[in-house]
């Protein structure tokens, strides 16, 4: 009985562990709370416009010599008044921050299990290094089912490498090393476009993630690191 | 002849303000005109007006610059504040007449500058942000940036160190803290926040000069410099610039609310000391929120999102105290009110969508792209100028003895509300779907195309709105009917005085009778 017992417990913490494991998807995660949010500031919203919207129609002038019938608030009203407000706003902060940060975590703490690609922007080109040495510009080729970490840097200006697909971007900057990661699952296209100002040509600064089939990456990648090595050898020799 | 050089040599601080509002209205224009021509190139995708992205840019930075440092900080701190404080607080004028008229001069000097944008070979292309590496690389000129900056910052510390000093010692016999109006009380806190941080962007713009031209390396990472500085400089100034602009023109919205509800202001001190000085404290330490996707240290973003949140609660205060002051009114509705009214509408609007932008996360997939540009037009840009004109219908009596055409007023109200909305929500919206700001071109985007065309329509509209106020303005001026001295029948001080004010004032300067309060109306 007690065996069993321990048996029971332990396949749960295996399982929890497991599941802390499991790679939460940031823009799953955006989704989620920008509809939380969205709901939340609409009811806000809506209670706040009732009220004027009420108070304006209710409280019209009705003759033109009328005043205002308020009088002013009692010591005690006027402290309730801006304690019970301050607490209310105070809650939905503080819920809302609690909730940001969560989602936040999930942003900054790329899975260990990932491939991580170095990202290099200039005017007017991202150029991308696979670990092998592989260079792509404008178009990073990445397995489905895979976190992609950049880690990224300028030679020149700032720029910002926005994946709107995957809900995410991050400035790129001379000097500094950033970095950004997001979790393709799907085979697909998706656009990535400059969203810092960068110079003349801003607008034009756009690139794409394709995503493939595990394999068919496999495949792609080690062609390309048979080409550079084929190439490498190729310029020794033209060198000699 | 005469009566120019008795304008322009004038040191009596209603005719400083009229001046302050000329030369701001006449910014106005040109930005507006530059958001019209930004609305038109983005009709379709590819070139439409321009070939040339480098134009698009010029505007781009012509309309934020000019719109903040041309026509909104001047309009609210140098036309209301001037035109109002002195009558409000039962002064003769303002504590330095002289330094305020210089304060004048240097302004027109900043706008002519910002003017010769258009007319110089190669004109500032850095945005109103002037971010470097790329403002110290450009080809465009970053030195007329870095003075119209420098003599419009130089402008508003002078007027901040009058106006505090006027407040502070030249309120009526018997003008007691508590007794001033709102709107003082936005503006001194305006003003506490320039003195603080203008000399921060002063700072950080002088420096990016030094940069391009004197070989200086603050912020060239290839010789010891960092890039992220500057951006924390901007910043450190530029959002308190936001309150700057935002304070005095609640107070404005303030004082059209209770004269047209004829009320009472909801909580006077909950305002005052909660939301005012609120807002002042907090206002230096959320910088960050404009750096959440730089790579800034996690902390620091995650801190400041909390410190972000937390102005909620300052803001909320005034947002309650403005609708409570509704509460058992006897509201009317001529132009200012409506005004008054939509501006409490958008800001609704922008404050609320103000908050994803405050939750980091969120943030990075909504920095830069127009989501931001709409929310910041709703919270700010086009709330503002609402407050602006229905505060310039508001003391339209006063300030020439005539009376517009409340007819023409509503018409260009509702004109200009419409476009507003079908502008800036529509921007929030694609900006959430992915559109980028700052682009000459949208060619990835093809699907926003249609909507960038209902945008177009509607910055029109709002354009065909704003020109009827003023033209409505010109006309009442010129050939009004005659107003009364307190035509609205306001408590406040300023009404209480002839129509227009003579120089000095008052015959004799009013006594505050303890009873007395500018918005004691139910005990008359
Ligand atoms: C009322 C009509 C207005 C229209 C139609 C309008 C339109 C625009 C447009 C189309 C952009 C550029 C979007 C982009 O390419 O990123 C923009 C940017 C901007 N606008 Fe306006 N705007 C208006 C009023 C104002 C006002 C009153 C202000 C005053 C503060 C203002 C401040 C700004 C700023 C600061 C920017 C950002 C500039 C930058 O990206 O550096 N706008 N506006
Ligand atoms: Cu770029
Ligand atoms: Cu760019």
């Amino acid at each position: 009985m007690r065996k069993h017992l321990l048996a029971a417990c332990a396949a749960a913490a295996a399982t929890a562990s497991r599941a802390a494991e499991a790679i939460r998807d940031p823009a799953a995660g955006w989704d989620r709370l920008w509809h939380e949010v969205i709901i939340d500031i609409s009811i806000l919203g809506v209670a706040f416009a009732l009220i004027t919207a009420w108070f304006v129609l209710r409280y019209r002038r009705r003759n033109p010599n009328e005043v205002g019938r308020a009088e002013k608030l009692t010591a005690a009203a006027a402290v309730g008044w801006t304690v019970i407000p301050m607490f209310v706003f105070m809650a939905d902060d503080f819920f809302l921050a609690a909730n940001g940060w969560q989602l936040w975590n999930a942003y900054r703490q790329p899975p260990a299990e990932r491939i991580e690609i170095k990202l290099e922007s200039g005017m007017y080109s991202w150029d991308y290094t696979y670990p092998n040495g592989v260079k792509a510009q404008n178009v990073l080729k990445v397995p489905a089912g895979k976190p992609v970490l950049l880690r990224m840097t300028s030679r020149d200006t700032i720029h910002s490498h926005f994946i709107p697909d995957f809900r995410v971007k991050e400035d790129s900057m001379p000097g500094r090393v950033t970095f950004m990661w997001f979790y393709p699952q799907k085979p697909g296209e998706h656009i990535v476009t400059c969203a810092e100002y960068c110079g003349i040509m801003h607008s034009y600064m756009v690139g794409k993630v394709v995503v493939v089939p595990e394999a068919e990456f496999a495949a792609w990648y080690a062609q390309e690191e048979k080409k550079l090595a084929d190439g490498g050898r190729q310029t020794k020799k033209a060198g000699a | 002849m005469n009566t120019w050089k008795e304008w322009i040599f004038t040191t009596d601080h209603k005719r400083v303000g009229v001046l302050y509002l000329i030369g701001s209205l006449a910014a106005f224009g040109v930005a507006g005109i530059m958001a019209l021509l930004m609305r038109w190139e983005l009709t379709s995708i590819g070139p439409t007006l321009t070939e040339n992205p480098s134009t698009y840019n010029v505007w781009l930075y012509a309309h934020g610059a000019v719109m903040i440092l041309g026509f909104q900080i001047p309009a609210l701190t140098g036309f209301f504040a001037n035109y109002c404080i002195p009558l409000m607080i039962g002064a003769k004028d303002v504590a330095f007449p002289r330094l305020n008229a210089f304060s004048v001069w240097l302004f027109y000097v900043g706008i002519v500058l910002a003017v010769l944008t258009f007319f110089i070979p190669d004109p500032p292309d850095i945005m109103w942000t002037a971010y470097p590496p790329y403002s110290t690389i450009t080809s465009g000129n970053t030195a007329f940036y870095t003075f119209t900056v420098l003599i419009l910052g130089f402008a508003s510390i002078l007027g901040g160190v009058n106006f505090l000093t006027t407040v502070a010692y030249m309120r009526a016999p018997g003008m007691s803290w508590n007794k001033l109006n709102i709107f003082v009380w936005c503006t001194v806190a305006a003003f506490v926040l320039q003195l603080i941080f203008v000399p921060v962007l002063g700072t950080a713009v002088t420096l990016i000069s030094f940069d391009k031209y004197l070989g200086t390396s603050f912020f060239d990472p290839a010789r010891g410099g960092d890039v992220l500085i500057y951006q924390n400089l901007f910043w450190f100034y530029s959002h308190p610039a936001v309150y700057v602009i935002f304070l005095p023109f609640i107070g404005v919205v303030y004082e059209i609310v209770a004269t047209f509800a004829r009320n009472r202001v909801f909580n006077y001190k909950m305002v005052v000391y909660g939301g005012i000085f609120g807002i002042v404290g907090l206002s230096g330490v959320v910088w960050v929120h404009h750096l959440y996707v730089t790579g800034m240290a996690d902390w620091i973003r995650i801190g400041q999102m909390v410190t972000t949140l937390l102005i909620s609660v300052p803001v909320g205060f005034t947002v309650i105290g403005l609708v409570g002051t509704l509460y058992k009114g006897a509201i009317s509705f001529e132009t200012p009110m409506l005004y008054a009214l939509g501006v409490i509408f958008l800001f609704l609007i922008g404050g609320l969508t103000g908050i994803p932008l405050a939750i980091t996360s969120l943030t990075l997939h909504l920095s830069d792209t127009y989501y931001v540009v709409g929310h910041f037009h709703y919270v700010m840009a086009v709330a503002g100028t609402f407050a602006i004109f229905g505060g310039v219908y508001y003391w339209f009596p006063k300030i020439t003895g005539r009376m517009y055409s409340e007819t023409m007023g509503k018409l260009g109200f509702w004109i200009t509300f419409a476009g507003t909305n079908v502008v800036f929500w529509i921007m929030m919206d694609i900006g959430v779907k992915g559109m980028p700001r700052r682009y000459f071109d949208y060619a990835h985007f093809p699907q926003f195309e249609n909507a960038h065309q209902w945008m177009t329509g509607g910055a029109a509209l709002i354009g065909v709105g704003f020109a009827l106020a003023v033209i409505n303005w010109i006309v009442g001026a010129a050939r009004g009917a005659k107003a009364a001295d307190n035509p609205w029948g306001s408590q406040s001080l300023e009404w209480t005085t002839q129509t227009p004010p003579p120089p000095g004032n008052w015959k004799d300067v009013p006594t505050i009778r303890e009873e007395w309060d500018p918005y004691a109306y139910a005990q008359r």
